[in-house]
């Protein structure tokens, strides 16, 4: 009964999204507020019947339901609660009324925002409406979760085992808040585009609703993907945590786009200027995520990360993909060419650093799109079969940023209009200075002597103390009292520290991905138990080796001490191999242990022999110097985004609801 | 009797999934062996799915590190190495696609992009420059209006350039 509260729940609201766009396009051409009041009702009804239909394919899921073809495909009653909830969201069904219940929620959101003038808001409530109909008509009419199997069966076929995990249970749900919360941008951009106002109040007004979705989404995206890149690390057993797998691209292509949509819509906002390019870009980071969702679900491109795969969909979805984006960017085409006006300014200004910001943001973005598609073009074209690897965006996507990141610091100290070089330059010379010794410090302290790790570590170093030096600027430290620089401190709108909080975290990022990149040392043996193992500075020694039962698997459990090869505390480490017998499965269990800021990464291999005969196992093991920043820099960034979503001045727009 | 059974399939799960493949035996030299781990992580396993051969657990990712191992040892070069690969393989095996006819759009796409949006923004700003009056008196006005209730500062000796 309830399976089928939710199956009608899904129907009714794409019945309620088809209204919504409908009574929101009448009610916008017709100027009548009765209507459009209407088609904000019918928005948020249908956020709720979404809700609901997703709340009942969790509870087919928690109860283990097997009648529903979806639960018997996914699920398993050995399954502890946590991953019969995730699971909902593991399948292609369930993770597409995931995007259609964020795509709502953002609706409804949009629906009661505030102080959005009549026109802009009911076209804009028709556009997320239109989203609605043909991502919810795909999910009933192709992908419906709740199909009954006759007879039922007793028992699942689980979810892959290597899903089965707290950080993956909750990446799904964190990325779709990022790849969907685009699409109101996506929505206020067509709607601007429709209302097409050239007048100076229009634009600074449009800059400042639009620029808490793009942040909101920004940061969500950025939280999903580091816990993805964090599962990959220790789930995959590998030691890497970013592979430039297409699956990875097709999620960091949105999130380039975004951010360049969150800088170019503070210029809008402050100046009026770039409107087009502000539309522009908020029109193409969801048409990257709907890229992103066709990529991975279609199974074009093959990735350690790909799961629920249907080629047949994913037609589908690049239909809907080709339709939503190319009407949207027809419509900029038509519509761009008016869209002039907005301060001016000279090349040497905060604009000016802000363009800079958005050409490297979008060709490195193009960069990644490029490096993702081209095997696939090539194929096509001639037949012929490449490989893009990390090697090519090695050589391509790193200079871009590094460039980028050398000029980023310089960027929030120029003044609007007409920036002073000399001053900045004079205000960023400590912290330059300090950057060098950064990098010369890098180069003395790590073994190999390597110089470009060395720039590297140099540039996180600077990206960190420019940061600082923006805020020393702010709070005027050192030329004024202390008291009064922290009367400055605190007088600071919430935005400004957001701004140098997430420059902070990205220097904090780079520092741990150069060092870990540039000096991790890897070590591999066969070793019977009392054995161990030496990388670098650490020794891993094998204790013993138990089999262990969990609730839906059986492992190897390896206990092994790490310790310092000269002395220092040991510490044990648990390595599992993981057999889950529903599926047939084998996963690994990395035993990491914390050092400071690095990490001891351990991986239990298969049971092989000794030259004697006696039972071993081959342990790999990893030193990964500073690999705690890597993860740390990112949560700082989106933690820096929602401190920016608090600002009051962002709160002003738009409605109470997505400031939380 | 349920445990017991579970045990046996785990048994035959993590021991026999796959025939395991041949332990990694490290080249004696330190100086080739660092020069082979380089090699692995740029070559592509190739009935995996986007991993090289350094990560993947895969028999022929063993069989073909043993390869990249065997021809170092033998005193050829990173690109024999590279070179035999691709005779074998295809240019599939290579996460570094080599750079001719049908690949320079790859290689210098990044840069054309940064060109191209360059020059786009540029000329956006230029024709802005060119074509667009000066703000009427009542226009300026009204802009400094909207700033103004937009910006909302709480520090009231701020510079304009605050923010």
């Amino acid at each position: 009964m309830i399976v089928e509260t939710g199956a009608f729940a899904l129907v009714l609201a794409l019945v309620l999204s088809v209204l919504q766009t409908v009574m929101a396009a009448a009610g916008r051409m017709r100027r009548s507020p009765v209507l459009a009041g209407a088609a904000q009702g019918a928005a948020i009804a249908a956020a709720g019947a979404v809700a609901v239909a997703f709340g009942a394919l969790i509870f087919a899921f928690a109860v283990s339901d097997f009648s529903v073809a979806n639960v018997a495909a996914n699920s398993h009653t050995d399954k502890p609660m946590l991953y019969k909830v995730a699971a909902a969201w593991g399948s292609h069904e369930g993770s597409l009324v995931l995007w259609c219940l964020v795509l709502t929620v953002f609706g409804a959101a949009l629906a009661r925002a505030r102080n959005l003038p009549f026109g802009l808001r009911a076209s804009a409530m028709a556009t997320q409406g239109l989203l609605g109909v043909l991502f919810l008509a795909f999910a009933v009419f192709t992908s419906n979760p709740f199909e009954r199997l006759n007879p039922a069966p007793f028992q699942g076929a689980s979810l892959n085992p290597l899903l089965q995990d707290p950080a993956l249970a909750f990446h799904p749900p964190l990325l779709y808040c990022g790849y969907v919360g685009f699409s109101v941008c996506f929505s206020l951009a067509v709607a601007a585009l429709i209302e097409g106002r050239a007048n100076a109040s229009f634009w600074p007004a449009w800059g400042r609703w639009v620029r808490p979705w793009a942040l909101a989404s920004w940061a969500f995206l950025t939280a999903g993907i580091t816990l993805g890149a964090f599962w990959a690390y220790y789930e995959l057993g590998w030691g890497g945590w970013w592979f430039w797998d297409p699956v990875e691209n097709a999620s960091f292509m949105p999130w380039l786009a975004g951010a360049a949509l969150l800088h170019s819509a503070v210029v809008t906002e402050r100046r009026g200027a770039l409107a087009g390019w502000t539309t522009f870009l908020a029109l193409l980071a969801f048409t990257f995520s709907m890229l992103g969702a066709f990529l991975v679900r279609s199974g074009v491109l093959t990735s350690v990360h790909a799961f629920a795969v249907d080629p047949e969909r994913g037609l589908m979805l690049l239909a809907i993909l080709g339709v939503t984006a190319g009407a949207a960017f027809a419509l900029f085409a038509w519509r761009a060419p008016r869209l002039t006006g907005g301060g001016q300014f000279a090349p040497v200004s905060r604009e000016g650093a802000l363009v800079l910001n958005n050409l490297f943001l979008t060709a490195a973005c193009a960069t990644v799109l490029l490096g993702t598609l081209y095997p696939l073009i090539l194929e096509a074209a001639n037949g012929a079969t490449i490989s893009v690897g990390p090697p090519y965006f090695a050589l391509t996507f790193v200079p871009l940023m590094a460039v980028a990141f050398l000029i980023l610091p310089a960027g929030p100290l120029l003044a609007w209009k007409r920036g002073d070089l000399k001053g900045v330059g004079q205000r960023l010379a400590v912290a330059a200075g300090l950057a060098l010794l950064v990098a010369l410090a890098g180069w003395m302290a790590f073994e190999p002597r390597k110089a470009l790790s060395a720039a590297g570590i140099g540039l996180g170093g600077w990206l960190v103390l420019g940061a600082l030096a923006e805020i020393a600027e702010r709070i005027r430290l050192f030329r004024v009292g202390p008291a009064e620089s922290l009367r400055r401190a605190r007088g600071l709108p919430l935005g400004a520290w957001g701004t140098v909080l997430a420059h902070a975290g990205l220097g904090v990022f780079v520092l741990g991905a150069v060092v870990e990149t540039g000096y991790r040392v890897e070590a591999a043996r066969t070793v019977a138990v009392g054995e161990t193992v030496t990388a670098g500075r650490y020794s891993v020694r094998l204790d013993d080796v138990r089999v262990v039962e969990g609730p839906n698997y059986l492992a190897e459990s390896g206990r092994l001490t790490v310790s310092l090869r000269d002395g220092g505390a040991a510490r044990v480490v648990t390595a599992e191999r993981r057999f889950f017998p529903a599926g047939g499965q084998t996963t690994t269990e990395v035993g990491l242990d914390f050092r400071g800021l690095d990490d001891v990464y351990v991986v239990l291999g298969e049971r092989g022999q000794t030259a004697a005969g006696a039972p071993a196992w081959s342990v790999r093991v990893w030193w990964n110097p500073w690999a705690r920043l890597i993860f740390l820099g990112p949560a700082i960034m989106a933690l820096a985004g929602g401190l920016s979503l608090l600002d009051r001045r962002l709160r002003l727009g738009v409605g109470k609801r997505k400031a939380a | 009797m349920k445990r017991a059974l579970l045990i046996a399939l785990a048994a035959v799960g993590l021991m026999a999934a796959e025939p395991p493949p041949a332990p990694d035996r490290p080249l004696p030299d330190a100086a080739q062996e660092a020069r082979a781990r380089a090699l692995f992580t740029d070559i592509r396993c190739v009935v995996c799915q986007h991993e090289a051969i350094s990560d993947s657990p895969a028999g022929i990712a063993a069989d073909m590190r043993q390869l990249v191992r065997d021809e170092i040892a033998a005193g050829r070069t990173d690109a024999q190495v590279r070179e035999d690969l691709v005779r074998r393989y295809g240019d599939f095996v290579l996460f570094k696609p080599p750079v001719r006819g049908g690949t320079w759009l790859l290689w210098f796409g990044p840069l054309a992009a940064l060109l191209a949006v360059g020059i786009g923004l540029v000329a956006l700003s230029r024709r802005r420059r060119d074509e667009t009056p000066a703000l009427s008196a009542e226009e300026e006005a009204r802009l400094a209006d909207i700033l103004a209730s937009g910006a909302d500062r709480r520090d009231p000796d701020a510079k304009p350039s605050d923010d």
